[in-house]
């Protein structure tokens, strides 16, 4: 069969020479490569100080969005709870009231909206779902924490605050479904 | 005996200090070969790295387990540290250092046996391993202890067999002797080449280090012989193979590479070259340190078939006959045969 | 006078310690106990000025056949458990043969002369290495080369019985 790579090598098991048997200058090349790894460039990066960027695909925490005004995009459909494969979400609607228009955009909005980080598989599929544009994953990574409890993220952590926006834009679904 | 005794301390600390920072260049220097930077986060450069880690080995919990031999699994390390910091009493230094007083010898004691005394104290050091490992009464343990001591004892053979060439050579077991044979460039090495491939061999395994790490051997046997140690017990442990690497690369440059001589040595004199010739021993020392560490970064391990087939198969032999060519070309330069 | 002094502590020393060889209950410490008392005796060969037989003595017996003592002793994890069953025939046997050993022990040191130790023994050279090998290989030539016959016999055995052990396997 023809190689497409070029790079594979006929092994054959022919009894070694006395060179081979001596080992010694198969250790001394392997040293020498050793060697000259002391003159490479390190490949580390010093994390606290250095950080590498993410990918724009990078599917990390979860934001709810506000809107230009301040008010959460969320609606309360549940269709991210009903598209997670890992029944992270579970939310409960509740019904805007006379004076709220400046908190929530849609009539319905969610109460309370969790997120069990343990068992989100960051899939991003609540993202696809989301007819409103409100949930979006994000560069942000989850930190670590001692209880389980602490793990179940609500509104407080979830919803972005306007002093601190959240940046979107280069999100693949953003503006995919705008209702113009 | 004053001056003894405060060359005595200095030896201890340089020694200790010297151990201490082959951990951390160790692990400096396995980070180069795999292309990382190594500890940098304790001081500038990381250099506080050592004793950082001295303190957290001083911080853990000092545990013995329930149904060891607590007597001998405490004497374990203390044998270990004990062995591989004792050889280094009749290690010569350097050359004389001239007063007023008269000439200070830095050396603790110039035995008659020298060389000997090395190999004797060589294979006592087994006895920390076995004892620990024999002790923690754990399988592990057990085995790694079992393959130090059969390793030790196989390659004892051929590293004394290789030393006896040079012995032969110079006609004296001090390494005062056999370090003042070797004067200016006039080094064994060139002489004995095989003896010191055999040598540095043999070396490495009785050390312990890779590629005949069979005795600790993270891969198979957990940690080996100090499975079940912790804290300074095992900081004992691993100190004590960092104290054996510093020696035995003192032990190797006196005996191949020239102890304290360096080429053009004739041209200075007095405490000038006595610093040079500490200068130039410390500069073999750290090289042979660094040549070991490199090894272990490059190097697999070998099987443990493979190390005895090696150790009573190979170098056994091949030290026995060169000790004959030795011996054969000695007799013929002394007109043995006319 | 020091020295004196030095001599019977280390004499003291070595005694007990050859004693806990015998008196401990378990194995392991028994060939501690041994180690310890080949120390004791190269510490006492130092003391005569025989540098060399302390550390040869040190090297093969502490550092080479005490291992191998040690490494069959762990190896056969000896206990209070599995500790082998003597009968009383076996006992009583064993106590009638150490008991004629210590007699005959006791009547070849009755009839000893101590002979008057020759006073330059001690302080001239003849435990250091070159004097030692100059009267090894011309006084005492003989004994030396029968010796290095029987080693040879005995590696050679070694080396034979091997061989044959791996032919079985095979």
């Amino acid at each position: 069969m023809q190689s497409l790579s070029n790079r594979s090598k006929v092994v054959s098991d022919k009894p070694m020479t006395f060179m081979e048997k001596l080992y010694l200058p198969a250790i001394l090349g392997g040293m020498w490569i050793t060697f000259t790894h002391l003159f490479r460039k390190h490949n580390t990066l010093k994390y606290p100080e250095q950080t590498k960027a993410f990918a724009p695909v990078y599917r990390g925490m979860h934001v709810l969005k506000r809107d230009e005004q301040g008010r959460e995009n969320c609606t309360a459909c549940g269709l991210c709870a009903v598209a997670c494969p890992a029944e992270a979400i579970t939310m409960v609607a509740n019904e805007r009231e006379q004076g709220e228009e400046h908190l929530y955009r849609e009539e319905k909005y969610a109460e309370i909206y969790e997120i069990n980080m343990l068992r989100c598989i960051f899939c991003g599929l609540c993202e696809e779902a989301c007819p409103k544009e409100a949930i979006f994953l994000t560069d942000r990574l989850v930190p670590t924490e001692y209880e389980r409890a602490d793990f179940i993220y609500g509104k407080d952590k979830l919803v972005e605050s306007m002093d601190y926006r959240i940046d979107i834009t280069d999100r693949q679904s953003t503006g995919k479904r705008t209702e113009k | 005996m004053l001056e003894k005794l405060i060359l005595v301390g200095i030896i201890f600390t340089i020694s200790l200090v010297i151990a201490m920072y082959a951990t951390y260049f160790e692990r400096k220097v396995a980070a180069w070969f795999q292309d990382r930077i190594g500890p940098d986060r304790a001081g500038p450069f990381g250099l506080l790295q050592p004793l950082a880690d001295g303190v957290k080995m001083f911080l853990k919990e000092d545990f013995i387990p329930r149904n060891s031999d607590k007597w001998l699994f405490i004497m374990g390390p203390g044998i270990a540290m004990f062995t591989s910091l004792m050889t280094s009493t009749i290690i010569p230094w350097g050359p004389d250092i001239v007063t007023a007083s008269g000439n200070i010898v830095l050396q603790v004691a110039d035995f008659d046996i020298g060389i000997l005394f090395i190999l004797g104290v060589v294979s006592v050091g087994v006895y920390g391993i076995m004892i620990g490992g024999w002790a923690s009464n754990n399988k592990f343990s057990l085995f790694g202890a079992i393959r130090a001591s059969s390793q030790m004892i196989s390659y004892e053979l051929a590293m004394g067999i290789s030393v006896i060439t040079i012995v032969m050579m110079t006609g004296s077991l001090s390494l005062r002797d056999i370090t003042e044979a070797q004067h200016g460039m006039n080094w064994n090495i060139f002489y004995q080449p095989l003896a010191f491939v055999i040598f540095f061999v043999c070396s490495l395994a009785e050390l312990n280090r890779a590629p005949f790490d069979l005795a600790e051997c993270e891969s198979e046997l957990i940690g080996g012989y100090h499975t079940e140690y912790g804290s300074m017990k095992l900081g004992f442990f691993l100190f004590a193979e960092y104290v054996g690497m510093f020696i035995s690369s003192a032990v190797i440059s006196i005996l191949f590479f020239g102890g304290y001589n360096f080429p053009g040595m004739d041209s200075v004199e007095g405490n000038t070259l006595a610093v040079l010739g500490v200068v130039a021993l410390f500069v073999k020392i750290f090289f042979f340190i660094f040549v070991i560490m490199w090894i272990r970064w490059t190097l697999p391990r070998f099987r443990f078939d493979q190390l005895m087939h090696l150790g009573w198969k190979r170098l056994i032999p091949l030290a026995l006959i060169n000790l004959l060519v030795t011996g054969l070309v000695i007799a013929f330069t002394s007109g043995w045969f006319n | 006078m020091s020295i004196e002094i030095l001599v019977y502590i280390l004499g003291g020393l070595t005694v007990g310690s050859a004693l806990m060889v015998v008196l401990s209950k378990h194995p392991i410490r028994s060939v501690m106990y041994l180690i310890l008392t080949f120390f004791l005796i190269s510490a006492n060969y130092i003391m005569l000025n025989a540098q060399f037989v302390a550390i040869v003595n040190m090297m093969v017996y502490a550092g080479a056949i005490m291992v191998l003592f040690l490494f069959v002793l762990m190896l056969l994890n000896l206990s209070k458990e599995n500790e082998p069953k003597s009968s009383l025939l076996v006992k009583i046997a064993s106590a009638l043969a150490g008991g004629s050993l210590l007699l005959v022990l006791v009547a070849a040191i009755k009839d000893t002369v101590v002979l008057q130790v020759a006073e330059k023994v001690t302080d001239n050279a003849s435990g250091l290495v070159q004097n030692l090998g100059h009267l090894l290989f011309t006084k005492y030539v003989l004994p030396f080369e029968v010796s290095s016959i029987l080693f040879i016999a005995a590696i050679v055995g070694a080396v034979l019985l091997a061989k044959r052990e791996s032919q079985i396997i095979e």
